[in-house]
């Protein structure tokens, strides 16, 4: 039976909100090839940063509407053009999630702090010059800054704040981005991570990480910091290690 | 915006130390019906702030939730109506948000609260 996500025609649109594209598209197909395991997860709070056009968290609250009925799903985005946009394609499906308008999760990280069981994350992930960074318009929704990095490199913290003992983030990233090395920068704040999905279009190579907290990433991270602190030297880490973890731990 | 969405926001403003909960003003208010569902409600239970739930619920004119409570409650049927109606059902579509500790109005507008800051506030 093929599952229900947002349907195309249903998401509204604006000329300052990006549109669902291939990021989109590969980010809601990582969701469905992980749908039996999001069930199993049975998450009460999930939130998506960055929503744009409300495709994605519409498709997440779709894929789980029927297991997992009456989770609460919160949907943020910097752009006012886009919030209203999520909450029209939310309406259009029948979903209720709440949207706020807001800088990734300003607002919310207090209460929501270790709370959130499944994170969405599709960041403005384009190599542009830094200047590009912080519009609040539709280039809010592509302008990465240097290696596109530079709102990953701020979102990647929040989330860590945000995310509950069994939380999960799923990412969007390009290679530019270096995506390796950015399960390596997680691992050290205790997460495992696996590339779930990788697609190449005409114009970039997208990776979909997922990360989840992991205890023997945690007992190594807390391992590395000490050594860190005791030798001031470089910590005895490999950072290729989270591969095996990773798949061991496969969730 | 839901009265569980109005649970988990505080002021954002620099210098502000609690900034929860944020009073509300309200233009228009909505009732919308959602199906009850007991396992979400006893989940959110112990992360809800009850105190700001039951005023925040007053402010749209709903008087039906007990001051104090306890986890025994939940075996409640009347008590769970009760709590979902308040946290779900009950949505702020115009008005603001007002940070208790500076007066600052963060507006709610066709239900979506804007938390973003001007810069002097970050």
């Amino acid at each position: 039976m093929r599952s229900n996500i947002a349907k195309i025609k249903l998401v509204s649109s604006h000329p300052e909100v990006y549109d669902p594209c291939d990021d989109s598209f590969a980010l809601v197909d990582a969701l469905l090839a992980d749908r039996a395991n999001l069930i199993d997860h049975r998450p009460s709070i999930c939130m998506e940063i960055g929503c744009g056009s409300g495709y994605v968290i519409t498709s997440l609250a779709l894929l789980l509407e029927k297991e997992c009925p009456g989770s609460y799903y919160v949907a943020t985005d910097v752009n006012p053009h886009a919030t209203t946009v999520t909450r029209e394609t939310l309406e259009a499906h029948g979903c209720s999630a709440e949207v706020v308008h807001t800088d990734i999760a300003s607002g919310l990280e207090k209460r929501l702090a270790r709370n959130v069981d499944v994170m969405l994350v599709n960041p403005p992930y384009v190599p542009t010059p830094d200047a590009e960074v912080g519009c609040r318009g539709i280039a809010s929704s592509w302008a990465g800054g240097e290696d596109g990095r530079r709102v990953i490199d701020r979102i990647l913290p929040v989330a860590d704040g945000l995310l509950s003992d069994k939380g999960w983030l799923y990412m969007v990233t390009l290679t530019a981005n270096n995506p390796v090395e950015l399960c390596v920068q997680m691992r050290k704040r205790g997460y495992a991570s696996r590339i779930v999905l990788q697609r190449s279009t005409e114009e970039e190579s997208l990776h979909i990480i997922k990360f989840w907290r992991d205890v023997d990433a945690l007992l190594e991270a807390n391992e590395c910091s000490e050594i860190e602190k005791t030798e001031n030297g470089l910590p005895h880490f490999s950072p290729f290690s989270f591969w095996n973890y990773g798949n061991r731990t496969a969730n | 915006m839901r009265l569980l969405t109005h649970n988990m926001l505080s002021s954002n403003i620099k210098g502000v130390t609690s900034g929860f909960p944020l009073r509300i003003e309200v233009e228009k208010m909505v009732e919308k019906e959602v199906e009850l569902n007991a396992d979400f409600l006893r989940n959110m239970f112990a992360k809800v702030e009850w105190k700001a739930l039951v005023e925040a619920s007053k402010t749209l004119g709903y008087t039906e939730l007990p001051d104090n409570v306890e986890p025994s409650m939940l075996d409640s049927d009347e008590f769970l109506n009760r709590f979902h109606h308040a946290l779900l059902e009950l949505h702020l579509e115009e008005g603001a948000l007002v940070c208790p500790e500076t007066g600052r109005k963060f507006p709610v507008n066709k239900g979506i609260p804007n938390m973003l800051l001007h810069e002097d506030e970050v």
